[in-house]
């Protein structure tokens, strides 16, 4: 009871600013309708950004609200009460922690994949080749929290490669660390190839063998709690379907 | 020991205009109204407010010239100044505060703290050292800022308003102990009031200021006899009489005898308002205890009343309505009873 | 009851009024209380001394310590200029100087990166002539808390100088002290409680730093992870942690707000 009250104290705060769930208007008389919030884990910010409103046009009445952040933020607030339909993480653990809590609606699909690559400021100025050149001394390097699916991630190709890296700094999103790199305060960093390729001309990616590299595995889910598992279930499919080549053209795999 | 300052300066209202000198061993207030520069004059000659024109020195030593671009920073200064509240340092202990100076000069803490304790021996708070100054009385206070400024031996004491902070049932007594403690201080000594009793007790001499301006000086005596204005007039327009007291009778030093209404013993300063001075054709009956004839050497009219001046044993001014004057028929050189109530007389040690 | 409470002023407040007032005061309340009841007691001291939550918390001490003491240094002597020297511009200096307080700190930790960056207006030039690299070092932490914490050391100073009586320095003058002597024995014992009201303001505004550390600082255990930021990250692998370190956090800005009732918030 206690527990409850606080989850929706909690949900209130934490989704200010995202929308409401279910916005009123008039469903048209068949296929999906109303409103839906999916909460996808940072990396998909430009692919999702692209596929929301190609979603809405082809479902005329439905309403996609994102809110984005780092996988582990995402599960941490829904644990703690957070009101939404969809969860689109970037791993698997984050995801099996939900479903173990016993907060998921049916079990995860994987709906895309992604690789690592070593992302350097334009022009590579400290000449990064591989994950080798991130152990040598002097080279400023960041990568995510290992609470974080990037982190994680970058540490088990690190392993790989057996070099061990120092990081200035362990930031909390993949965002965060492709920031420090674009403003030129990091040399490298280990993110996704598809935020390098988000990330537009102020940062350019140096690949990672396919041998040393990690395919990161993105689930989705419905939620236990959504308000609208029929919207939910569409979108989920759209995703499989028609949104992969959208998909594709941000950098993600095929699932 | 001298001063000798031409004073002028902008003060936020008007311009402060004016010239002193001071002997060696002088003691001079500097009466005015609220507003007329006093503090001013004070704070030009301590170095705290920059001079426009004219030239200060002390000792033949120049502390302000502006046309040479000479000033004495206020640090550099041989000055001892008490402010008007006192200003003790409130963070510091009384013996600190004494000792202040002297370890902003340079003398090592222990020959510091030694002088500043011989300084409160002087002054009688020996017991205070290590009080701190919000625990004291007014009169306390007063005694360690005037410690605290004399103790670095200044050629030029300065005093603002050194009574104003203190009660009034208490003032009198404090009066005749900063009197004391002024007289054994060789230097120059300038203490600024708006209190003419407590000038004319106190100093020398007074220099009488209005506006920014000088507008008499001399004994006070001489202002108080003869003021050359409406303003000196009220200031200082009292009978003042210096006397030695028996009981309740008053032998004045410049002749005749005063009876008052409480008893007193030894040198005491007497001071009589012009307006409780009655004036009579014949000699009066009844109750007053102070009769005696005069003649009337000048009359003026100020205002709407007559300031009678009456020679005499003692000598007195008197203000009465012009009416009065028609009624008595009075006229320069005419005799005349004088009267004065015990009860309108105010005694206070000298 | 609290309608039938005598006002000293006479003035009868609406009920409506007073439950509005209580409305508000639960909304402050209840978050603190939710901490309290969520708090696990049990392992809360083994949760607090863990390896993680004691290098969180010996960082963060230094990081604040050292960006009061850096306030301190610089802060009040501009608390000196805002409150006693009348120069052009003076009202948009002292107005931006307290911009960190109301700007939001993440803006701040973008700022800071714009100046002491590696590619920032003077961060340029530190790199290249003395090879010193401010972000992601435990003094790039210290500069985002200075930067956010100082405003509330000047304008506690300020005022305290504005409100000093400017009378005590002539005195000290005349009794021969020379400026420095005038501003250490006299100006700043005088405005004591206003130096230790704005350093203990400025420590604690310091200790909940985050948004311009992370940032600014990154977040790196042992060198950039302040308490804050450690709460942060342990939401989301370690609830219980956060909850605790954000007790300890909880319970440092009380003591300070307590300690400060009488001198900072006006209250008798």
């Amino acid at each position: 009871m206690k527990a409850r009250v606080l989850g929706a104290v909690a949900a209130a705060l934490l989704l200010a600013g995202c929308g409401g769930t279910s916005e009123p208007g008039s469903p048209p008389s068949s296929g999906p309708s109303g409103s839906i919030t999916v909460f996808a884990a940072s990396s998909l910010t430009a692919a999702f950004g692209r596929i929301g409103p190609d979603f809405q046009k082809t479902f005329p009445g439905t309403m996609i609200h994102f809110a984005f952040a780092g996988s582990s933020t995402l599960v941490a607030q829904i644990q703690q009460g957070a009101i939404g339909d969809v969860l689109a993480s970037a791993d698997q653990p984050n995801m099996q922690k939900l479903v173990n809590a016993g907060l998921t609606s049916g079990s995860p699909s994987i709906f895309a994949r992604n690789k690592l690559q070593i992302v350097v400021p334009a022009g590579n100025p400290k000449h990064v080749t591989g994950l080798a050149d991130l152990g040598r001394a002097g080279l400023v390097v960041v990568l995510c929290a290992s609470a974080v699916p990037c982190g994680h991630y970058a540490t088990e190709a690190l392993q790989k490669a057996g070099v061990t890296v120092k990081p200035a700094s362990e930031e909390t999103d993949v965002k965060a660390v492709l920031a420090k790199v674009a403003l030129g305060e990091a040399d490298a960093g280990i993110v996704y190839v598809t935020d390098v390729k988000a990330a537009g001309a102020q940062v350019q990616g140096v690949d990672i063998p396919a041998s040393l590299n990690v395919v990161a595995d993105y689930p989705i889910v419905v939620l236990k709690d959504s308000q609208n598992i029929a919207l939910a279930k569409v979108f989920i499919g759209y995703l499989h379907a028609k949104g992969q080549e959208t998909l594709a053209r941000y950098g993600f795999l095929p699932a | 020991m001298s001063l000798e300052a031409r004073i002028q300066a902008s003060v936020s209202g008007f311009e402060l205009d004016l010239q002193i000198a001071v002997g060696a061993g002088e003691l001079v207030a500097v009466l005015g109204p609220n507003g007329s520069g006093k503090t001013s004059v004070l704070r030009v000659l301590a170095g705290l407010m920059p001079l426009d024109a004219g030239r200060v020195t002390l000792d033949g030593v120049v502390l302000d010239d502006p046309p040479t671009g000479v000033r004495v920073a206020p640090e550099h200064r041989p000055i001892g100044m008490v402010f008007q509240d006192y200003l003790l340092f409130p963070h510091l202990s009384v013996l600190e505060n004494v000792a202040f100076g002297l370890r902003s000069r340079g003398t090592r803490r222990a020959a510091a703290l030694t002088l500043a304790s011989q300084w409160l021996e002087r002054v009688g708070l020996e017991g205070y050292a290590d009080r701190r100054p919000g625990s004291l009385s007014g009169g306390q206070a007063q005694r360690v800022a005037l410690a605290r400024a004399l103790v670095t031996s200044p050629a030029l004491l300065l005093m603002d308003e050194p009574m104003a902070a203190l009660d009034a049932s208490t003032r009198v007594e404090l009066r005749r102990e900063l009197r004391r403690q002024l007289e054994s201080f060789d230097g120059v000594r300038l203490v600024v009031t708006h209190d003419p009793v407590e000038a004319m007790a106190m100093a020398d001499r007074l220099i009488i200021l209005e506006q920014g301006r000088v507008l008499q000086s001399g004994s006070p005596a001489e202002v108080a006899q003869r003021p050359r204005s409406r303003y000196v007039a009220d200031l200082v327009g009292v009978n003042l009489y210096r006397g030695r007291a028996r009981e309740t009778v008053i032998a004045l030093t410049g002749g005749g005898s005063l009876t008052v209404a409480e008893a007193a013993d030894g040198e005491v300063f007497a001071v009589v308002h012009p307006r409780t001075v009655a004036l009579y054709r014949t000699r009066p009956d009844g109750t007053p205890r102070n009769v005696w004839e005069g003649r009337a050497s000048d009359l003026d009219l100020e205002g709407d009343r007559v300031r009678v001046r009456l020679e005499g044993s003692p000598s007195i001014v008197a203000e009465v309505t012009p009416a009065a004057v028609r009624d008595l028929g009075l006229d320069r050189g005419d005799p005349v009873w004088i009267s004065v109530k015990a009860t309108e007389i105010n005694v206070y040690p000298s | 009851m609290a309608s039938s409470q005598r006002n000293p002023r006479g003035f009868p407040a609406p009920p409506l009024f007073i439950g509005l007032a209580g409305l508000g005061a639960a909304f402050f309340l209840l978050p603190l209380a939710g901490l309290l009841v969520r708090t696990p007691w049990g392992s809360a001291w083994q949760l607090l001394t863990s390896p993680e939550a004691l290098t969180a918390l010996r960082l963060s001490l230094l990081a604040s310590l050292s960006a009061t003491a850096i306030a301190l240094i610089v802060g009040v002597p501009l608390a000196w200029i805002f409150a006693r020297i009348a120069f052009p511009g003076r009202a948009v200096l002292r107005a931006l100087t307290v911009l960190p307080m109301v700007l939001p700190p993440v803006v701040g930790g973008v700022a800071l990166l714009a100046a002491f960056g590696r590619r920032g207006l003077v961060g340029t030039w530190l790199e290249q002539a003395f090879g010193i690299h401010i972000p992601f070092t435990t003094a790039g932490a210290i500069l985002a808390e200075s930067f956010v914490a100082m405003p509330f050391l000047v304008i506690t100073v300020e005022a305290g100088l504005r409100g000093m009586d400017l009378r005590f320095e002539d005195a000290a003058r005349t009794l021969g002290a020379r400026r420095w002597t005038v501003l250490w024995r006299v100006t700043l014992p005088l405005v004591r409680p206003s130096l230790v009201a704005g350093a203990v303001l400025c420590w604690a505004r310091a200790l909940g730093e985050f948004g311009a550390t992370i940032t600014f600082a990154g977040n790196f255990p042992g060198r950039t992870q302040t308490m804050p930021l450690a709460v942060y990250l342990a939401l989301e692998t370690n609830p219980d942690a956060a909850i605790v370190l954000s007790l300890v956090l909880l319970a440092v800005s009380l003591a300070v707000l307590i300690g400060l009732r009488d001198r900072w918030l006006g209250a008798s």
